[in-house]
């Protein structure tokens, strides 16, 4: 069986049958940060405390990404052939942060700002091992 | 104090694809912008200059002349030849010299820029997992602000189609064919809803300008230039921005908000004032957001102005009068020089075929870039 392996540790909880992504907030402004971050940009405090990231939010803005990115820094393991176009968006999680993200859909027609969406774990590429190394990405909720 | 510092000389290289360095193409528009100004690399105190990509500015003295005068690098990104301007306006406020150059040229490879993620305090995931590209950040900038306040793909169209019109009156520019609404509506969806043509291509050239006090300015030219201010800003929280992981809900303005106000605050003057402006188009929809985001209009009128014509040449509000960054490409080093050397061309009434009609007294300058820094400039006759 594969194992599963996370881009870089620290970003989602993993394994997790939920997996959430982790933040840092800063009891002082309020502020919520995506990844973990030492100090708040609002006011420069480092007393951030590590947070779980609401699973569900809206979408806030959206793109697709047509071409296939230079490599580096993408290491994805598509070629010009087999590319194929990818969501990226940001998703609101309530008042607390924005998110981006890549998305699920890469539909135009789907894909509409306010609309609810969730966090998945999705495979990204493999590793030299064999593992299949997993990031997340937020997919449209089903009706 | 504004009033002391004049433009008295323009050079520049010609935008697009070439066989010489970008050092050169440097070196040819610091060449070009002293035979404008009618004097010598001898003359020049000071100087300052940067490229994103093409190497050191101050290496272009074995060239030009070892005169031993002080020649700072300046490297600040999209920002690079804004800062080099700033710097020279603030060397000949502060006294340091009659004199100085600022210059910014670079040449980058085909395609997208492919930026490391360390350099801008990310994580390597980051670029890893598709997200470190400008022109995703373009997308999504524009995707929200024609939901939220009514701009239509036709508006966004409509930049591309005047810029590539500006483009092709200039003989400078890379991009010399008009295209028509449909031509840029229907070409290769880059990153939605941003096609093909609505996005610039990192390019090359060069641009230098001699700047010098007011009295001495005199001296050389009979038409000196005036730049009433300079202004650089970085981005206050909740500015949307390039590379950004994530966004606060508590949204705020960006950089060019903050630098354009201050820019017409230390000029003594308002966006009414302005007879033409060039502001950053990376892309359709920066030309349209930065209309508003620098004061020019009210957010969702530059749908009724881009569709009336207001921002062409012969419009109201001329906008990118030499073809912007849509006909010229993105040298990064250069860019912000290539819109001060254009408001001096007009304001001279020296732009030729891409002269705009009316008679005009006052330019603005905008640019702006990753990672969310923004400089302004308001210049006069």
């Amino acid at each position: 069986m594969t194992t599963q392996v996370p881009v870089v540790s620290e970003l989602f909880t993993w394994p997790a049958d939920e997996p959430q992504l982790i933040g840092t907030f800063f009891p002082e402004s309020g502020v919520t940060v995506f990844p973990q971050a030492k100090a708040c940009p609002r006011t420069a405090s480092q007393n951030g405390e590590r947070v779980l990231l609401p699973r569900r939010g809206t979408l806030w803005s959206w793109t697709i990404q047509g071409f296939l990115p230079k490599s580096p820094p993408y290491a994805g393991p598509e070629t010009p052939a087999t590319f194929k176009p990818y969501g990226v968006g940001y998703i609101q999680l309530g008042d607390q942060v924005i998110v981006e993200s890549r998305l699920t859909t890469s539909d135009p027609d789907v894909l509409k700002i306010g609309m609810e969406m969730e966090l998945v774990i999705i495979p990204f590429n493999k590793d030299a091992d064999g593992n299949e190394i997993v990031t997340y990405a937020f997919a449209p909720v089903k009706k | 104090m504004a009033e002391d510092v004049a433009i008295i000389g323009i050079g520049i290289h010609p935008f697009g694809r070439h066989d010489s360095t970008g050092m050169e193409q440097g070196a040819h528009a610091a060449r070009e912008a002293l035979r404008d100004a009618g004097c010598e690399w001898s003359d020049v105190q000071y100087a300052f200059g940067g490229s994103s990509a093409a190497g050191n500015a101050d290496t272009m003295v074995s060239t030009l002349g070892l005169t031993g005068l002080p020649f700072i690098n300046v490297a600040n990104g999209c920002a690079t030849g804004g800062s080099s301007l700033i710097s020279a306006y603030n060397a000949l406020n502060a006294g340091a010299a009659d004199i100085v150059m600022a210059i910014g040229f670079d040449k980058h490879p085909k395609g997208a820029f492919d930026p490391d993620p360390a350099s801008f305090g990310l994580g390597r995931w980051y670029g890893d997992t598709g997200l470190m590209l400008t022109t995703q950040f373009f997308g999504m900038k524009i995707q929200r602000y024609m939901h939220q306040y009514g701009i239509s793909p036709s508006t966004l169209a409509k930049v591309a189609v005047k810029n590539f019109e500006n483009g092709s009156k200039n003989p400078n520019a890379w991009r010399r064919k008009p295209m028509t609404e449909e031509e840029v509506l229907n070409s290769l969806m880059l990153s939605n809803p941003l096609t093909q043509y609505m996005f610039c291509s990192p390019g090359e050239g060069g641009v230098a300008l001699v700047l010098a006090r007011g009295e001495v300015a005199k001296k050389f030219t009979k038409k000196p230039v005036y730049l009433r201010s300079a202004v650089l800003r970085s981005r206050p929280f909740g500015s949307f921005e390039v590379f950004n992981s994530w966004l606060s809900p508590d949204r705020g303005d960006s950089p060019s908000v903050g630098a354009a106000a201050a820019a017409f605050k230390m000029a003594g003057m308002g966006p009414d004032d302005i007879d033409i402006a060039q502001l950053q188009d990376t892309e359709s929809g920066a030309e349209i957001m930065h209309m508003a985001e620098t004061g020019f209009c009210k957010d969702g009128e530059q749908e009724d102005m881009l569709q009336s014509g207001e921002t062409r040449l012969d419009g109201r509000l001329p906008i990118n009068t030499d073809g912007g960054c849509l006909a010229n490409g993105e040298p990064i080093g250069a860019s912000g020089l290539r819109q001060v050397y254009e408001s001096a061309l007009q304001l001279r009434g020296d732009a030729g075929d891409h002269q705009v009609p009316k008679k005009i007294r006052t330019a603005f300058t905008h640019v702006y870039g990753a990672p969310g820094i923004s400089a302004c400039t308001v210049l006069s006759n």
